[in-house]
């Protein structure tokens, strides 16, 4: 989940969800959004950099929540699998992920991989690290990601003290086997494999984790080589590395800036070569001043409005007036206009690039129609007191677009609406925990894992840990239920695709864009595309002579 | 004069002891918890939230987490750990501060040598076109925010003369000549104004008379008796400054990319990292303490009418 807490998301976009992974695809061949600049001769020992900020917990896999330190240990761990632009799943660690019956899950590892420190990776190496980053002694952010395995509530249970410190669903089976039995069926949990927190850890780990976390080693395409706190970490190419994507590169500098607007100056004046985002100040011209080397792609993200269902206001809504609410709001003109084209109007409650995504699943619920808005609010009983009001915080750049979407409902339908405005992000974060939210709050989510699941089960499912609105919804429970217990991994797939046309009568949320990646690099690199996270892809960037 | 910076410095501690527990328990009462800022849009789990708050000493009563925190620092020189990252408090310490001493050190030479030229000159030229001149200078100094100035300096000098816009080495000098330069301008204007009225005041006093009817060349009269009377006020304005830069460069610490006192200090704010701020700010105070003692006491060398007993 990306925390919005560095410069950067209180200059940008302040959305806030889990930064997952998404890789290159190793072709070089992938850049489907812009013209591709003619590519010079290479240089494979190059070195570039990237306006990355300093991590905000230490680099353990398991502890990494937020894009600035996941993009670093995204370079230096490999997981078992991964993910292409369309969301298939690809092999990297492991040779295969097989299982009968979506419960059990036989891994195979590839022979022969070593970690950056010369020790082999072995099943060991998976089950073992899993079964620390599980154990709440050792307070890894992310621990609740192995939940789904058999035994996890012994290790870390809600109350009380932990009965065991292994999950009996972790065995061993050989040096590069091991099999991984789930407290229930879950058809996509392969998908879930490609996050950081399933990434393999060597035996110096356990010795002084605190210090690895410092100087980590890993099993990735990128070893680690320095990181001097608060201006830059270094990262250089693994020269033993095994998996299909090896860097075309010899290295990589993530560099701490600021603000958005400084690096924005430094990759005019050749100081940085990649960036991951536009400061609103520059994003007019920077078209202009980067020509072909200027990026604007979508990646899989939503900004969503939610209500708060256990409020007063909501308690009982009749889902229609949701509806009406949502079309009541012009998106077309609002991203164009106030958002700067950096957004995509939505069309539905799952982000782009995900598999299983539908187009305009939500039909005319998300176009802008006033008079049926109207209508749509009047049959379903009116919005109770006649005023709404969005939370947000301050320090994340929402206040434009929020005021935006007030003044487009307020015109449409007469309703009075206005912004919530909390100071800071943990302002607005402790008034959602406490319940306090009096109308509509803003949410965002960017994938954990490129499946439709992660945008409806891990949000609207009713004890799910992204739902905090209250919402809760017999229907679309069983109908989740029904598709975390299909058969096959494209079962589910279609089975949440149902959900999600459901969603659309229920209204959890109003979806309104999705997010773009609107960005640069120098004309020292080539080769620069971004994932679905809205990372650059390091390891794909070639350096040129 | 031992005895009086003995009394100064003991009256520093119920400062000290105040600032410190306001600061403390300002964070406090912020809404916001660190840990649960950890875990973003996702909720964790109660057992986990309470084991982490429980390991950070955050569910003891705020005074008893003020004694402790107070105790290891006074005690151990152990200014914590911060939640996030699991750093030392101390290295968070270590890293910020060398690089806004350098900076607010280089602006405060700045301001001295040029601030006090130039009010010299209009002091000297007090009415003339030159003084009206410095006079406009400082004004607009005064009035232009610091982030537009910064922006002026990049779009007028660096870019054009291919300098590299920001800070990348905070080692570097040349570098830090333009963020020092923002820094320094604000207050630069006062000390330019405040050393001009001082000496326009002074130039008519009982004494300068004296002096020149003594007979004593015009650079002695200037140099040294007008000067050091007229530059009492100036010192006390550049003792609190010093302060005032190390802690007050947020602005000009973002514009030029420096990773000093100031973009900590935001940055531990936003998320409610109360022991790395409150070590910064313990760190801040002192300095304002220790300056404005330097201040009084540098008095007593400028003015021979002062005796500290």
């Amino acid at each position: 989940m990306r925390g919005a807490t560095s410069a950067k998301w209180v200059a940008g976009a302040a959305i806030i969800a889990l930064a997952a992974t998404a890789c290159g695809s190793d072709d070089g061949d992938s850049n489907d959004s812009s013209k591709k600049p003619a590519a010079g001769a290479v240089n494979a020992k190059g070195i570039f950099s990237v306006e990355v900020g300093e991590p905000q917990n230490p680099l353990q896999p398991a502890n990494t929540m937020e894009s600035n330190g996941s993009i670093v240990v995204k370079s230096l761990f490999s997981q078992l699998v991964d993910y292409d632009a369309k969301g298939q799943i690809k092999m990297v660690n492991a040779q295969s992920v097989e299982t009968k019956d979506s419960k059990t899950y036989t891994v195979k590892l590839k022979p022969g991989w070593k970690f950056h420190d010369g020790t082999t990776v072995t099943a060991e190496s998976y089950v073992k690290a899993w079964n620390w980053a599980a154990q709440p002694a050792n307070k890894q952010t992310n621990s609740a990601w192995f939940s789904d395995i058999k035994g996890y509530d012994d290790v870390a249970p809600a109350k009380g003290k932990p009965k065991a410190e292994e999950m009996s669903g972790l065995k061993v089976v050989d040096d590069n086997t091991f099999t991984i039995e789930l407290s229930k069926s879950l058809p996509y949990f392969e998908y879930k494999l490609g996050y950081e927190v399933f990434s393999p850890l060597p035996e110096s780990f356990y010795k002084d984790p605190k210090a690895a976390g410092e100087k980590p080693i890993g099993n990735g395409p990128y070893k680690f080589a320095s990181w001097d706190h608060k201006k830059q970490i270094k990262v250089t190419k693994f020269d033993g590395y095994q998996g299909p994507d090896k860097a075309q590169n010899g290295g990589v500098i993530f560099k701490n800036y600021s603000s958005l607007d400084t690096a924005y100056e430094d990759l005019k004046s050749g100081n940085v070569d990649v960036l991951r985002q536009i400061g609103p100040k520059d994003l007019p011209v920077y078209k202009t001043d980067l020509g072909d080397r200027a990026v604007d792609k979508a990646y899989s993200a939503i900004q969503t409005i939610v209500p708060a269902f256990y409020g007063k206001q909501f308690k009982d809504v009749d889902p229609k007036v949701i509806q009406g609410l949502s079309m009541a709001i012009d998106r077309d003109t609002i991203t164009k206009t106030v958002l700067q084209g950096t957004r995509e109007p939505a069309t539905g409650f799952v982000a782009k690039g995900v598999n299983g995504y539908q187009p305009n699943v939500a039909g005319d619920v998300t176009k802008y129609d006033p008079a049926k808005a109207k209508q749509l609010i009047k049959d379903g009983g009116g919005v109770p007191g006649n005023k709404i009001s969005i939370q947000y915080n301050a320090d994340g750049g929402h206040k434009e677009w929020v005021e935006a979407v007030c003044g487009s409902i307020t015109k449409a339908t007469g309703i009075k609406c206005v912004g919530d405005s909390k100071a800071d992000f943990q302002a607005d974060l402790n008034a959602r925990d406490a319940k306090q939210v009096k109308s509509f709050y803003r949410s965002g989510w960017v994938l954990d894992y490129p499946m439709n699941a992660n945008f409806i089960r891990d949000l609207y499912g009713t004890k799910s840990d992204g739902n905090q609105s209250g919402f809760s919804n017999k229907e679309v429970d069983a109908l989740i239920a029904k598709a975390d217990a299909a058969k096959t991994l494209e079962d589910s797939v279609k089975e949440y695709q149902e959900v999600e046309k459901k969603l659309v009568e229920f209204m959890p949320g109003i979806p309104l864009w999705y997010y773009k990646v609107n960005a640069g690099y120098s004309p020292k690199v080539q080769n620069v595309d971004y994932s679905q996270t809205g990372d650059p892809i390091l390891t794909q960037i070639q350096v040129k002579k | 004069m031992g005895r009086y910076v003995i009394r100064r410095l003991l009256q520093m501690i119920p400062v000290f002891i105040g600032t410190t527990l306001l600061i403390f328990i300002a964070v406090y009462a912020l809404p916001g918890d660190p840990v649960r800022g950890l875990f973003g849009d996702k909720t964790p789990s109660g057992a986990q939230l309470a084991s982490l708050r429980h390991e950070y000493g955050l569910d003891r009563n705020i005074f008893v987490q003020y004694g402790n925190y107070m105790w290891n620092m006074v005690a151990h020189f152990d200014f914590g750990t911060q939640i996030a990252s699991g750093r030392p408090v101390t290295d968070i310490l270590g890293d910020a501060f060398p690089v806004t001493i350098r900076l607010a050190v280089f602006a405060l030479v700045l301001e001295i040598v040029f601030g006090i030229a130039l009010g010299v000159i209009s002091g000297m030229f007090a009415g003339k076109f030159l003084d009206q001149a410095i006079l406009v200078l400082t004004l607009l100094f005064i009035a232009i925010p610091v982030f537009v100035l910064a922006f002026l300096i990049k779009a007028a000098i660096l870019f054009p003369a291919d300098l590299p816009p920001n800070v990348n080495d905070s080692n570097n000098l040349g570098q830090m000549l333009a963020p020092a330069a923002v820094l320094a301008t604000a207050s630069l204007a006062y000390v330019a104004r405040l050393t001009r009225g001082t000496l326009v005041e002074n130039r008519r006093a009982d004494y300068m008379r004296t002096a020149v009817a003594k007979g004593l060349p015009r650079r002695r009269v200037i140099g040294v008796h007008l000067m050091r009377n007229s530059l009492i006020p100036v010192v006390t304005f550049l003792g609190t400054d010093l302060g005032a830069l190390m802690g007050g460069a947020i602005v000009t610490e973002g514009a030029f990319n420096i990773k000093g006192v100031g973009g900590t200090i935001y940055e531990s704010l936003v998320r409610r990292e109360g022991t790395t701020l409150v070590g910064l700010v313990t760190i801040l105070v002192l300095v304002y303490l220790l300056c404005s003692l330097l201040v009084d006491l540098l008095y007593a060398v400028l003015d021979p009418r002062i005796r500290y007993a």
